[in-house]
């Protein structure tokens, strides 16, 4: 640099360190730049996991192991495999995991093939493209809390619309459906407010898969004279399995954690009973309830990973099922 | 297997319509135009879509009486302000506070996904460091843990931290994310030139000249996507923020919400004229930001 070379000429005496110090200084800065930024780049994110994210996982496993009440600070201490043996035999456990799958079906399984539908009609030549699939996404940006509350008024036994509905085909003119009163119809009132939710979102990631099918395939399935339906059973969806698998993979994930519905399709939203008698109460509740109702962190931390290893053993089934059921070999 | 399928009960099947039949059926569905029906079916789906909102609206301008109806009441009623007032005024449920506690957390949390986010995804897309592909292969992974269920352990982190009942117990967390990071590498992979980096280098841009002056400008289609998702997600997150928040004076407004719907005797039109408050935002940004929504998500489909 010029001003460092007409600083050193006139005095001899000490060019060469001023200089090689700036040269280090330099030097230091770049090399600093190239070896050390790209992982304070990315540093903000391991930090943030690693404190909030893999820390709880795994610090959840050693809640897990010992007494730790909300209530009691004094009663401390390892409960060894008390508060995961105890899961066997809690009624309220089981209980709470049937309903989980039982809605899990009742919502998944009518949710993905409606979106398939949805999705191919959606990847014709449309007037108004954008507009059908912005409308497809309503449900998806409203808060679920929001949402479930009006459900709640659509559910309601003597006034709401549902039964209303159903009165005009003449079913319950005698007897209104209780929505709240048993297991299937809370499971399928609870089932529809999901199914709103996650239709629209489930068709776009199929439309965008559908749209990378690339067109010869089509036009080579014509001499199996293959209607629209056919094409879209036979053709389009084996070529968009992968899609297939991963929303499948998304709502077992999903569905298994199920929490915000039947939170607030209780009539006293933070009681978190899931009805009188537990009727639609699920895990993610239960967790829930038994963390912050009952006060005992370290029976629902046990919860927790007992949901934690479902979810992982029904997600790999699923994605096993599903690749057999959507034309897939092995 | 159909090649010799019995002929079709076509009563005169002329060689045009039997032409115009076949090329009908190789076309791609999205060189097919949709008919009728396509549209007919698709109108009732936004139908279903919409109408819960829009009965919410209609609920939420009621009357007692109006709402205690059969046949339901369809039509907005004139009640709005009247029933926004209850919610406003009722004592333990902090309802403004909360809906300015939403927007704080939703802001702060989507300007540091935004920020940090689009950071890491520039160095995992454009940067040689050791290990770059093993850590990137960590943030792909830990997109599949569903950190929902460390929440207890949570708890007692942000316990011992002293920010539980705060608003920082929300919003820290979410401050970067793996699937931000995840995207933005995906989409600066695609959308910066290396060559453009390599001149600006050889230039003596240091590597945060680079992101300011390079990266930022190319991003932004990719920013505006990953802020309206994670706005979205940030406002209607709600199991977290009850835990944590429920019971103080710093509620978010999906918790007030949740309030008001708690209690012997919930009331529905004061309940969802508050829920309608709190999804207006989201419907603006919808109306605003509709297309990037719809484009974030079916990207996001591609890629995974």
């Amino acid at each position: 640099m010029p001003t460092t070379r007409a600083a050193a000429e006139p005095t001899t005496r000490r060019p060469p360190p001023v200089r090689s110090r700036r040269m280090t200084w330099r030097d230091r800065l770049h090399r600093f730049d190239v070896r050390v930024v790209p992982y304070l780049l990315i540093a903000p994110f391991f930090l943030l996991f690693f404190v909030f994210g893999l820390f709880p996982m795994v610090f959840n496993a050693v809640v897990a192991l010992r007494h730790w009440r909300l209530d009691d600070p004094e009663l401390t201490g390892w409960a060894g495999f008390e508060n995961f043996s105890r899961l066997f035999t809690d009624g309220d456990f089981g209980n709470a995991l049937y309903n989980t799958f039982g809605i899990f079906l009742l919502s998944t399984v009518p949710q993905l093939l409606l979106a398939l539908v949805i999705a191919s009609m959606l990847n014709r030549r449309l007037r108004g493209q954008t507009w059908w699939r912005v409308s497809a996404l309503l449900p998806y940006i409203t808060p679920i809390t929001a949402s479930t509350l009006v459900f709640n008024v659509f559910f309601s036994r003597d006034l709401g619309m549902a039964n209303w509905a159903l009165g005009l085909v003449g079913i319950g003119t005698e007897n209104p459906i209780d929505w709240r009163a048993d297991k299937l119809h809370s499971w399928i009132a609870i089932a529809t407010m999901v199914n709103w939710k996650w239709i629209g979102y489930n068709a776009l990631l199929y439309l965008a898969a559908m749209q990378s099918i690339p067109r010869d395939v089509y036009e080579a399935s014509a001499l199996d004279g293959a209607g629209p339906w056919r094409q879209l059973w036979r053709i389009t969806v084996p070529m968009i399995r992968p899609v297939v698998i991963f929303t499948v993979v998304l709502s077992t994930i999903g569905g298994l954690q199920l929490f915000t519905e039947p939170m607030l399709f209780d009539l006293n939203a933070q009681t978190a009973r899931g009805g009188a008698g537990g009727e639609w109460q699920t895990v993610a509740q239960l967790i829930y309830k038994v963390g912050w109702k009952d006060l005992n962190l370290g029976y629902a931390a046990a919860m927790s990973w007992a949901l934690f290893l479902i979810i992982l053993v029904v997600a790999a089934l699923n994605t096993l099922l599903t690749n057999r059921l959507s034309g897939g070999r092995k | 297997m159909t090649t010799v399928a019995p002929p079709r009960r076509d009563p005169a099947p002329a060689p045009t319509t039997g032409r115009k039949r076949a090329t009908l059926l190789g076309r791609a569905p999205q060189d097919t135009p949709a008919g009728i029906g396509a549209y007919l079916f698709l109108s009732l789906t936004a139908l279903f879509a919409a109408f819960p909102l829009y009965w919410m609206f209609v609920i939420a301008t009621s009357t007692d009486e109006a709402t205690a109806q059969l046949p339901p009441v369809v039509i907005p009623g004139d009640q709005f302000l009247v029933n926004l007032e209850e919610v406003f005024s009722l004592q333990d449920v902090y309802f403004a506070a909360s809906l300015v506690n939403s927007v704080i957390v939703a802001t702060v949390v989507t300007a540091s996904v935004l920020f940090f986010c689009s950071l890491a995804g520039f160095a995992f897309a454009k940067l040689r460091f050791r290990g770059s592909r093993p850590l990137l292969l960590f943030v792909i992974l830990t997109l599949t843990v569903p950190n929902q269920l460390g929440v207890v352990a949570l708890y007692i982190v942000m316990g011992k931290l002293g920010w539980n009942g705060t608003l920082l117990a929300v919003i820290v967390p979410g401050m970067v994310t793996a699937f931000g990071v995840f995207y933005m590498r995906q989409f600066i992979v695609n959308s910066v030139p290396d060559e453009l980096v390599e001149s600006a280098r050889v230039d003596g841009a240091t590597t945060m000249r680079v992101y300011w002056s390079i990266v930022l400008p190319a991003v932004r289609p990719a920013l505006a996507v990953l802020g309206l998702l994670t706005f979205v997600a940030t406002w209607n997150d709600f199991q977290w923020p009850l835990i944590t928040l429920n019971g103080t004076d710093y509620p978010t407004s999906m918790v007030a919400i949740s309030d008001l719907a708690s209690g012997n005797y919930v009331i529905y039109r004061r309940v969802l004229a508050g829920a309608f408050v709190a999804t207006v935002p989201l419907l603006i940004m919808l109306v605003i930001g509709g297309r990037q929504i719809v484009r974030g998500i079916m990207e996001g489909a591609v890629k995974s």
